[in-house]
């Protein structure tokens, strides 16, 4: 049947379609300078951070003032460098639910392997930072090798883990908390290291604040100035085109996935040694916290478009939303609300921006 | 309007080379591919030649797909031999494929959309520059390079770092197979490289596989138009059903004789007989048109393969 339309055609319609005429010098115009701007997948973050510092400065008082910038900084630092990894790997369309409790697995790792043989905190540190890896590693693996969507294995991977940070505390602790580690060797130095401060004209600023940007910097490097940034868009650009022209894909996913371990050994390093011990139920939800900065910073969600900046931006507006919600004498009840406000306005604003940069 | 495709692109393109003896590139004995218990490939000779193009032509289901996919490392061949250069050769990645200077420009173009062209022109084979730890891409010269070697085929560009998918089918195939040549290819595989284009598209690209061609690259052309591939082939190999039915040389066949093959003896009769039955249909005609699903490069081969009686 197929065939025979394809038969007739010719006889019944015999018009040609009109074809472009061959590529030709001065076709494409050059873009302006503010359409390249726009075409930046951070720029609508950007605008919309300053919408809503400009907000919380208009009608907050105390959050003028540069300890409310210090905490707000903290905030976002400390979900920040978390959000980096998960940034690039959402740029190499996938995601990580496990990310929120792999942060706490990593802290309990470190607390309770060098409390219970009483070692120096770096032992833990370090085979925290190998178990990390070693999870990323796993959730990388498993998705390559089973070719299930990342959604269901990493979803896997968080209850397992969740499950896991509870199960095991108590087995060793018999309480939901790890020891405090706060007396043990090589304490003080980890903690200079992971969770110091420092002082700028009175106010004091969290290390985390300057690793952040650090971190950033570095991602932003990687991405647009290496080879393997130019794999990670192009995994999460077309997978099989990627493959088919060279790309390593399973190494770079796997490679994204123990990325997103590292950032959870590094904020887990942060906690423990801010706080001595750790709860063993936190991190849940924190992936979703995660994700959302990184689409508020105009990574695309389903992969091959987005930056390093974006989530810094996207982080920051996470910080001010909810510092600034205190500082304005807010029902903080009413932050999540605002979050998901923020989560569609900046979906939107991005959409808008990506079509009209793009448009031809 | 139907000797535009006939004329300008064909004279230009057309060039009866003869073939030329040595081992060929890569070369099919016997091969076939099983996936469980469907045969989709069997008993299939092949022979690429450099400065040639070997066209493989088969109705859709037919198998080339498949055979493409085996020699450009997709996908491994169950059964017969697979040589390189002589070599008896199994590719586990399409990179091993690369390596050996095999390489493939896919139906959908292997390109990523979003990305800047110049970053698909080089995408896994990127250029770069500095010690290990700093080792980061050299961004200049890979526009540079991206930008001599697109004008070298023809592909003039203002703006490399516009998405690759805003370009037209036919400007990204010629990148494409641009980008092949660059990298040292020395087999082209082009995957229904026309399916999707108008008729100067077509002509386009045509064009730029006598080029390539031309600078000594084995091509091997995957089409279900004959008289596309009648107007650059130097050699004729018709799938159908999984096996080889036809594998001439140019100077064995004519044009007409090719769009039989293709069609299938056969069916051709079955459907000769059933499109009689339909008004408006010239049965006379129907080996022109019987394998065609574009209307247009009807009208061109038509007349194409009237010039060639």
């Amino acid at each position: 049947m197929r065939t025979m339309t394809q038969a007739t055609a010719p006889a019944t319609s015999p018009s040609s379609p009109a074809s472009p005429a061959a590529p030709k010098d001065g076709r494409t115009a050059q873009r302006s300078l503010g359409r390249r701007l726009l075409a930046r997948p951070e720029v609508g973050a950007l605008i919309a951070a300053v919408g809503v510092y400009i907000f919380f400065f208009a009608a907050a008082p105390s959050f003028r003032d540069a300890s409310a910038l210090s905490t707000v900084l903290y905030q976002a630092s400390v979900m920040g460098i978390m959000a980096l990894p998960v940034a690039l790997l959402m740029i190499g369309g996938e995601f990580d639910l496990s990310a929120g409790v792999a942060v706490t697995t990593s802290a309990l790792t470190a607390a309770i392997l060098s409390f219970q043989l009483s070692l120096n905190v770096w032992t833990g540190v370090i085979v925290a930072l190998v178990f990390s890896l070693a999870v990323g590693a796993f959730n990388g693996f498993l998705l390559i090798k089973t070719g299930l969507p990342s959604f269901l294995v990493t979803l896997g991977s968080f209850l397992i883990l969740q499950g896991a940070n509870l199960a095991v505390t108590k087995i060793f602790t018999g309480n939901v908390a790890s020891d405090s580690v706060s007396d043990m060797d090589g304490f003080d130095q980890a903690k200079s290291v992971f969770a110091s401060e420092f002082s700028i004209g009175g106010v004091n600023f969290k290390i985390t604040i300057v690793y952040w940007l650090v971190f950033a910097a570095i991602a932003t490097w990687l991405l647009l100035r290496t080879k393997f940034g130019n794999w990670i868009f192009a995994v999460g650009g077309n997978k099989d085109s990627a493959r088919a022209v060279g790309v390593p894909v399973n190494l770079t996913k796997i490679a994204l996935f123990m990325g997103v371990g590292a950032g959870a050994w590094f904020v887990g390093m942060h906690l423990l040694f801010s706080f001595n011990t750790v709860q063993s139920g936190e991190g849940v939800g924190n992936e979703f916290l995660y994700i959302i900065a990184a689409v508020i910073g105009g990574c695309l969600l389903t992969g091959g478009y987005g930056s390093a900046i974006g989530p810094v931006i996207g982080a920051f507006i996470f910080g001010m939303v909810s510092q600034g919600i205190v500082y304005a004498n807010w029902n903080p009840d009413w932050f999540k609300a605002f979050l998901g406000v923020m989560l569609l306005v900046a979906a939107l604003v991005n959409l808008w921006v990506r079509r009209t940069a793009t448009r031809r | 309007m139907t000797t535009t495709n006939g004329a300008t692109p064909d004279g230009a393109v057309l060039k009866d080379s003869a073939p030329q003896d040595g081992t060929p590139v890569v070369e099919l004995r016997g091969a076939g591919k099983s996936y469980g218990n469907i045969r989709a490939l069997h008993g299939v000779d092949l022979a690429v030649h450099p400065g040639q193009v070997t066209c493989v032509l088969g109705d859709n289901g037919a198998g080339k797909s498949t055979l493409i996919k085996i020699i450009s490392g997709l996908h491994q061949h169950t059964e017969g031999d697979f040589l390189v250069d002589g070599r008896p050769v199994r590719f586990t990645t399409p990179r091993e494929a690369l390596d050996k200077g095999i390489a493939t420009v896919y139906q959908d173009l292997a390109t990523v959309p979003l990305m800047p062209v110049w970053r698909n022109f080089f995408l896994g084979s990127e250029m770069t520059k500095g010690p290990w730890p700093v080792r980061r891409l050299d961004i200049e010269k890979m526009k540079k390079t991206a930008d001599e070697e697109l004008r070298n085929m023809g592909i003039v560009l203002d703006d490399l770092d516009q998405p690759i998918g805003t370009l037209s089918g036919g400007q990204r195939q010629c990148v494409a197979i641009a980008r092949a040549v660059y990298f040292g290819a020395r087999v082209l595989i082009l995957d229904e490289p026309t399916a999707a284009l108008g008729v100067k598209q077509s002509g386009v690209v045509l064009k730029y596989i006598a080029a390539a061609r031309d600078r000594g690259l084995g091509v091997i052309f995957i089409t279900h138009n004959p008289h596309h591939a009648y107007m650059v082939g130097d050699h004729f190999s018709v799938l159908r059903l999984g096996t080889l039915e036809l594998s001439a040389a140019r100077s064995e066949i004519t044009l007409e004789e090719l769009t039989n093959h293709m069609a299938g003896g056969a069916e051709l009769a079955a459907l000769k007989h059933e499109l009689a039955q339909v008004r408006g249909v010239d049965v006379e005609e129907l080996p022109e048109e019987s394998d065609l699903q574009v209307p247009t490069p009807a009208a061109g081969g038509t007349t194409a393969s009237e010039a060639s009686h």
